[in-house]
């Protein structure tokens, strides 16, 4: 059964009424006017203790009785094909336990799994690795896509072109527009691959108990991961236990099972014992995912008042042996624009397949975009944020971008003189976004104990942007206990299902099913609590730990009291996430604005303040979400000037694959950094939530090179903006 | 791994010939940084006619560490670093590898009060030394001051570089109870987080020390 139910939904000054038709045991959805005592408060994440400890059990710390130490023999050669493998020198070294072929036939990339070993311990499984004897015939390979796109070049898979077929999109006419246009900007922008460097090295430890398997692992899927093994080993999913207590890090890298994972179960079934394998940093680098490439064609047009007439890219990227690339997001999405096309094509070389990376295409794409938006305005002579604002398509943005420029003195800064000797200072702005709201599919169990503690379960992991805290807050707030009174447990796939952590989609899938399950746990409490109050269940409300008659406060006891009267040991309520109902705006907005000195000496730019403004329907924990938007900043911080995958064409080998010659963000590299929200009623879920991770790493880059456009004059239309880029910019102008 | 019953072993003295030895055993890098760290009279002085103090391995050795105040006998290949033997031999798991080259600080721990990168370091030379690990520092339900801090400030994330700041950021507060922002940087310049928290980690450490001046203590 299903009820109707209006909501004020929008921004502060700007809402409307929506009707959704929710069903009946949904809880009322969170709309504006709505009065919270945990909810939107800054709160410190409930497990922060064991983290700053080093008490949290990451899978990489699970140590278990009997426990073998796995290794990976990896290609050497970025395309070969494997004649002769022979295990049985390995095999014979004292303390190697198991030895397992992978079976390939054809290496595609120098780093492709071969074989594998388990040993009693790390140091002999390092030794036995070199006794796998192994005959590769070398062939020819290519590791540059400009080179991979010729007809000559050598193909990465037999009988397949390099070239994948393009996917378009588009509407209007771009053509036409682009030829009547009064001006038309053109330039071609290329990005490095980045790859996602997670602290924690993806990898596993296996366990056997007869036919049923257990997996510690470093995943942002369990669900996934348990599938996917139910699969390999022809088990019901039931036989198949995933359990990631917590994840050093993903950034999208770990949303599939890969290989690692059965390989770590292969071998723990091949020696009989539980086996542990975890990833050393250079594999991390070199064979776990990556964002691709991007080569970007980009053309736009306008009408001399800077409204944009066209808009049309031709891209090309490369995802290594697997496909992924596109950066069409940001051209579809964030300017209004009559006439829109995006042609996006694939290409593959001989290095390691790409995986998802936050905001897969969207800081590419967002960075191409938004530096030709400020030459465009450049050609028009508009100042650059005012021809975004004119073209502008979301309201939240619309805000955002007023609230940005008035914290970050955008009119004082575009004035100001922007001389010091060497050094010039530049501002610029970038529109950020992305799609989503949040899914269905996950289900919570809440129990309430008799000593009035709650605890809640849900199949999710954290990623490390504080999944336990967001829903310990949500079941907090919908029982009216205080904070401490509620226990999440997450990570194990005994529990409720829930969906993989990636794509902005955990908060918005996985509170609304806390939220509800808690609701129902809150309704059974309420059977208990309402004859000892001589009153109806639904005249009771909870608030600040006490159960009361809404219409006489006097008549009250203690949530802990009500508890007490649970007559087995605890009572449980599950929940669900219903399907998306409708909603304010399904996409988040978000700009931001970066302030740089660039040195025109020695071509090294400087990133001195980024304001950093956001909006997620409504922010649950504002002390993480904005951890969390710092974070997304600081690797678009890296993505601007520092991090490229180094492939060396002549060998095929990534000559970077560590955590000095890949560089990174320190804390050196730090600039100032002001977090601002705008919040929003957003409706779709009874939260009102959306995810954030993505929206925060996708304008960074973007506004960094406008600013450097704006600095020297000129701009750098490749990423990251190294100093030798930055010197080259300069020479041509 | 299993105890021996030979009785403790005693840090050798460090000698040119033996330092050599090593940095060809170990790459110069290591050598470096684990020179770096030693008083300087014991790199210094102590210099024997024939210069080799003793010799370790291949196969494992008794050593006796003195970590978070207790004295623990392990048997450890020479080769083993002290990062390794904190995690595979002493079940310390507080303590990260990421880089595995000195270039992200996970694996932080104090040397005498010190911090260093325990990857960077054998085993065998950290006898003689008092080691302190994330776990000698505090407990959840007793938490060293920098560790209230983080969580207060919440200077985390996913949670893996934590235990390494936090060491250098405690090693920092110690040597000088009122760092400046700045110090406090470069006291933490070695730390690697991927998550980017860095911005809370300066917040929680600058709280520290205005706390510790207001109130006079570290």
């Amino acid at each position: 059964m299903s009820r109707r139910v209006t909501l004020s939904l929008g921004i502060e000054g700007a809402t409307r009424d929506v009707t959704v038709v929710i069903p009946d045991d949904e809880p009322t959805p969170w709309q504006w006017g709505d009065r919270f005592e945990i909810v939107g408060r800054p709160t410190p994440r409930v497990d922060g203790p064991v983290k700053a400890t080093g008490v949290a059990r990451y899978s990489y710390d699970v140590d278990l009785p009997g426990m073998l130490y796995g290794a990976i023999l990896r290609s050497p050669h970025p395309h070969a094909r494997v004649r002769r493998l022979d295990l049985s020198a390995a095999s014979r070294l004292a303390g190697v336990r198991a030895a397992i072929s992978m079976g390939v036939r054809e290496v595609r990339f120098a780093g492709q799994e071969v074989a594998a070993l388990a040993a009693v311990s790390s140091d002999i499984a390092a030794d036995a690795l070199k006794l796998i004897d192994v005959d590769y015939e070398p062939l020819a390979f290519v590791a540059d896509m400009d080179l991979a796109a010729s007809d000559s070049a050598p193909r990465v898979f037999e009988g397949r072109l390099n070239v994948g077929k393009s996917s378009s999109s588009g509407t209007g006419d771009t053509e036409h527009a682009l030829a009547s246009a009064a001006v038309v900007h053109e330039a071609t922008y290329t990005t490095a691959v980045q790859t996602h460097v997670s602290l924690e090295t993806h990898g596993a430890v296996a366990r056997w108990d007869g036919d049923s398997l257990t997996v510690w692992c470093s995943t942002q899927a369990i669900f996934g991961v348990r599938d996917d093994l139910a699969v390999y080993f022809n088990l019901p999913p039931e036989k198949v236990r995933v359990i990631c207590e917590y994840l050093g890090g993903g950034f999208g890298s770990k949303l599939g099972s890969g290989p690692e994972i059965v390989i770590a179960s292969r071998l723990a079934k091949a020696a009989g014992a539980p086996v542990k394998l975890m990833l050393s940093r250079d594999c991390e680098h070199i064979a776990t995912g990556n964002r691709p490439n991007s080569e970007q064609k980009v053309r736009l047009g306008a009408d001399r008042d800077g409204t944009l007439t066209a808009i049309d890219l031709v891209e090309r990227g490369s995802g290594g042996i697997g496909g992924g690339s596109g950066s069409a997001g940001p051209f579809r999405s964030i300017y209004r624009c009559p006439n829109i096309r995006t042609q996006e094509t694939n290409v593959f070389i001989n290095a390691g397949p790409s995986a998802p990376m936050r905001a897969p295409g969207w800081p590419q794409g967002c960075f191409a975009l938004e530096l030709a938006m400020d030459e465009l305005a450049r050609k028009l002579k508009i100042d650059r944020l005012e021809l975004r604002r004119r073209n502008n398509v979301h309201p939240v943005r619309a805000v955002e971008f007023e609230l940005g420029a008035r914290a970050f003195g955008w009119a004082g800064k575009s004035a100001a003189k922007k001389l010091n000797g060497p050094i010039r200072r530049g501002i610029g702005v970038a529109g950020s976004g992305w799609p989503g709201t949040g899914i269905s599919g996950p289900e919570a169990l809440a129990i309430a104990r008799r000593d009035g503690r709650v605890e809640v379960r849900i199949g999710t992991q954290d990623i490390g942007t504080g999944t336990r805290t967001i829903i310990a807050m949500v079941a907090a707030e919908e029982l009216g206990i205080p904070l401490e009174q509620v226990v999440c447990e997450i990570g194990d796939t005994r529990y409720p299902f829930s969906v993989p952590s990636g794509g902005s989609l955990t908060v918005p899938s996985t509170a609304p099913a806390v939220r509800q399950a808690a609701s129902h746990l809150k309704e059974k409490l309420f059977r208990i609590a309402a004859p000892l109050l001589g009153a109806e269940p639904g005249d009771l409300e909870t608030r600040g730990g006490v159960i009361r008659v809404r219409f006489d406060s006097s008549r009250a006891l203690k949530f802990a009291d009500v508890c007490r009267r649970i007559p087995g040991d605890s009572i449980s309520a599950q929940g669900e996430r219903v399907m998306n109902y409708e909603g304010f705006y399904n996409q988040q907005g978000g700009c931001q604005f970066a302030e740089v000195e660039v040195d025109v000496e020695t071509g090294i730019v400087r990133v001195l303040k980024v304001v950093a403004v956001h909006d997620a329907g409504r922010i649950i924990d504002p002390l993480t979400a904005r951890n969390q938007i710092n974070g997304g900043v600081l690797m678009g911080v890296g993505y601007a000037l520092f991090e490229a995958r180094r492939m060396d064409p002549q060998t095929g080998l990534m000559v970077n694959p560590t955590m000095d010659d890949y560089k990174l963000v320190g804390p050196l590299d730090v600039p100032e950094i002001e977090v601002m929200f705008v919040e929003v009623a957003n409706g779709y879920n009874n939260t009102g939530s959306i995810g954030l991770g993505e929206a925060a790493n996708v304008a960074t880059a973007a506004a960094i090179a406008c600013a450097v456009h704006d600095a020297i004059g000129v701009p750098v239309r490749s990423l990251p903006m190294t100093p030798d880029r930055v010197l080259a910019a300069l020479g041509e102008a | 791994m299993s105890s021996d019953r030979r009785k403790p072993t005693r840090p050798p003295a460090i000698t040119r010939r033996s330092f050599l030895k090593r940095a060809v055993a170990t790459g110069a890098g290591a050598v470096a940084a684990t020179l770096a760290h030693l008083p300087a009279g014991e790199a210094a002085g102590n210099e024997l006619a024939e210069g080799i103090a003793e010799h370790l391995g291949p196969g494992a050795v008794a050593i006796d560490l003195r970590i978070n105040g207790e004295l623990r006998r392990i048997a450890v290949e020479p080769r083993v670093t002290l990062l390794r033997a904190l995690r595979e031999h002493l079940g310390l798991t507080g303590t990260k590898l990421v880089c595995d080259r000195g270039a992200c600080g996970a694996c932080t721990v104090h040397l005498d009060g010190r911090p260093v990168t325990s990857c960077m370091m054998l085993a065998v030379d950290a006898r003689g030394h008092e080691i302190t690990t994330i776990e000698g520092l505090g407990s959840p339900a007793r938490m060293h001051p920098v560790q209230s801090a983080f969580v207060e400030a919440d200077a985390l994330q996913c949670g893996f570089c934590t235990p390494g700041l936090v060491m250098s950021v405690a090693a920092a507060i110690s040597r000088n109870p009122s760092a400046s922002p700045d110090e406090i940087r470069r006291a933490v310049a070695g730390n690697i987080c991927r998550c980017g928290a860095y911005p809370h980690v300066f917040d929680a450490a600058l709280k520290l020390v205005r706390g510790g001046r207001k109130q006079g203590i570290a």
